[in-house]
């Protein structure tokens, strides 16, 4: 384990060296909001921030991606046959992605990457970044993280934490990806480790005790999918739901996606986008029946699969890091903490829930 | 890296319009590339992806079984974009299939048990695939009896008509064909409900005895009741399941029930594994 110092003045420097090796990704400025971007020659990640609006999650997992090409034209050989594409999987580096959404990429692995099946696309992408995150020094009122098993300073996910020490970032080198990353960047000031873990110790001390929201999760895996199922809280919850998706679009930890097949002339492609359960196509049967026909089932799933159903299935906590983008960003003030707190107190007997 | 999204290519070799509908084609496909059939191994109940180039990819049952060599074969109702516009292809073209995906009928548990097949309408394809599993010669032994309630709204709409004829005049398996109505003086089969025929004719429950069944949601409403009074335990009730699916690899999300996917944990359930499940499907 060590620790390197990295001045300012030599910060765009590395980063310059860097490009030489990786792709990099990190958070841009775009009118009122900051998105991840892939960061053009010359241009340096801005990390004054407080998150992004969107996750970071496309890098790896983008909203469309093709994933197969074909020719429908039957004078070719090779008509009706789904080829490949060719993809880039050069190595990438996300500068100053947040702890909590570098964590996020791990809850996600378990669905892209497992026992059965491994998703090629994600597995690809995701093996071949390079995850550098910047602690947070000021979390933001939504930001609930240090109980959605996540933090600031959390280092899960992430190969190098950067922290911002004023004239200087100070790096810890958590894995050998990022070991390696910083032998290319030419970063090379170690500092003395004992004291860097306690300033970093310090300042993460400090800034878990600025996160002042939270949630409730410990009697979640206790209560049976049934009984939250029929709660009747999910009523309320959704009057004012509107379906729009604009939670599962921002939340890092939402997968899902569609496949559709896109022709144009003779030539086409099998691409996948991203989906979300708030919609009614989502689930909509051929015959015309849908087990989710209505909003409140559609809200309902999403929540239950986040808190209940992952917790089940994985039994290692919540399919959410707590970054709070769908409470800052819902158009209709739906708040995750207090309904993952309505559950977890939920009793059935009384039908009660804090 | 292997990719599991990649159909295998198959031609399509035959196909059969088995309704006086016709909205029910059965489509028998080879493989392009011979050595693809070993690496589709399947058991019967599975289902596939069939892959339609340039329209997208429905989740269909097998239909044919694992001793049926040479071939795969699926019945496709016609319902939305993809599958009319199959119904619309001719024998020799070029399309996608990919599987073996999902689980299957618990074979290992059948094994030495009698086994009741109750079946309505359309949804008797993987249980075709299962008859003609247990029938074979190399299986018939494994089994002890075996029932097949199936029934149709008339007699032009049932499945595999020519099968189920020779199925009667075994005498190592029980047919027990029904159509809710038919103006047909020949018929010389059950007529009524499939709940009805199933509480006539069905076995009385014992240890030894499940009972598949797969149909419309009224057919499987109205069945589980009767099979309750024959004294049918949960856990010897199996069911396989629809649900809008996508990758059919447990990937994409949609087609849950609770934290089992369909497409991969299921479609086959036992009705005590279902009874703890929200009921969304």
């Amino acid at each position: 384990m060590k620790a390197i110092k990295i001045g300012k003045e030599a910060w765009a420097e590395g980063l310059e060296k860097l490009r030489d090796s990786y792709r990099l990704f990190g958070p841009v400025k775009d009118n009122d909001f900051y998105d991840f971007k892939e960061l053009k020659s010359g241009e340096v990640p801005d990390l004054n921030y407080k998150n992004s609006r969107l996750s970071p999650k496309a890098i790896v997992f983008p909203q469309s991606e093709i994933m197969f090409e074909y020719t429908l034209d039957e004078k070719d050989d090779d008509h009706h046959l789904m080829k490949e594409v060719d993809k880039d999987y050069s190595p990438r580096a996300v500068v100053g992605i947040r702890p909590c959404d570098a964590l996020a990429f791990l809850l996600v692995k378990r669905n892209f990457d497992n026992p059965e099946y491994r998703d090629p696309y994600w597995v690809q992408a995701y093996e071949t970044t390079t995850f550098i995150g910047l602690a947070c020094t000021t979390p933001a009122n939504t930001c609930f993280c240090t109980t959605a098993g996540s933090g600031p300073f959390h280092e899960e996910g992430l190969d190098i934490l950067l922290v911002d020490l004023e004239d200087h970032y100070l790096a810890k080198i958590i894995t050998s990806k990022g070991e390696d990353l910083l032998r290319v960047s030419g970063w090379d000031l170690i500092a003395d480790f004992d004291s860097s873990i306690q300033t970093i110790e310090e300042m993460k001390k400090e800034a878990e005790a600025k996160v002042v929201s939270s949630v409730k999760t410990d009697k979640l895996k206790d209560k049976t999918t049934i009984e939250l199922f029929d709660a009747p809280f999910w009523e309320e919850i959704s009057f004012s739901c509107i379906n729009c998706g604009t939670c599962t679009y921002l939340c890092p930890t939402c997968w899902c996606f569609d496949i559709q097949d896109e022709v144009k002339g003779s030539s086409g492609v099998r691409m996948r986008n991203w989906d979300s359960c708030m919609y009614p196509l989502f689930t909509y049967h051929g015959s015309g029946h849908n087990p989710r026909d209505n909003k409140m089932k559609r809200l309902r799933q999403r929540f239950m699969h986040k808190l209940k159903y992952y917790v089940d299935k994985y039994g290692d906590g919540i399919q959410c890091v707590g970054c709070g983008r769908c409470i800052r960003m819902c158009p209709v003030n739906i708040d995750i903490r207090r309904v993952c707190n309505m559950m977890n107190s939920y009793e059935a007997d009384t039908g009660q829930a804090n | 890296m292997d990719n599991p999204y990649l159909p295998y290519p198959v031609r399509i070799d035959e196909i059969i319009t088995e309704t006086e509908d016709k909205n029910l084609k059965t489509f028998k496909y080879v493989f392009v590339n011979p050595e693809d059939e070993e690496k589709f191994s399947y058991k019967a109940g599975q289902f596939a992806e069939l892959s339609v180039t340039g329209k997208g990819e429905i989740p269909i049952g097998i239909a044919s079984s694992p001793t049926e060599k040479g071939f795969v074969m699926y019945t496709v109702n016609k319902v939305g974009l993809v599958s009319t516009f199959l119904h619309n292809m001719k024998v020799g073209d070029i399309m996608g299939m990919r599987g073996p995906l999902g689980n299957w009928y618990p074979w290992e548990i059948l094994e030495g048990k009698n086994v009741v097949i109750i079946g309505g309408g359309f949804a008797f394809t993987t249980l075709r695939s299962s008859i003609i599993y247990m029938l074979d010669p190399a299986n018939r032994s494994k089994f002890k009896d075996i029932h097949v309630v199936y029934g149709a709204r008339t007699p032009g709409m049932l499945l595999y008509r020519n099968e189920l004829m020779e199925w009667e005049k075994r005498d190592d398996i029980n047919m027990h064909i029904t159509v809710d109505g038919t103006d047909d003086p020949d018929w010389k089969y059950n007529i009524g409900f499939v709940p009805t025929i199933t509480e006539q004719k069905a076995p009385p429950a014992d240890v030894d005895t499940y009972a598949i069944v797969c149909g419309p949601p009224i057919m499987i409403k109205f069945t589980q009741p009767v099979l309750d009074k024959l004294g049918y335990a949960h856990d010897h009730i199996i069911m396989s399941l629809e649900m809008r699916m996508k990758c059919g690899i447990g990937i994409c999300g949609r087609c849950n029930i609770g934290k089992e996917l369909v497409c991969k944990d299921g479609p086959v359930f036992s009705l005590a594994q279902l009874n703890d499940m929200p009921k969304e499907y």
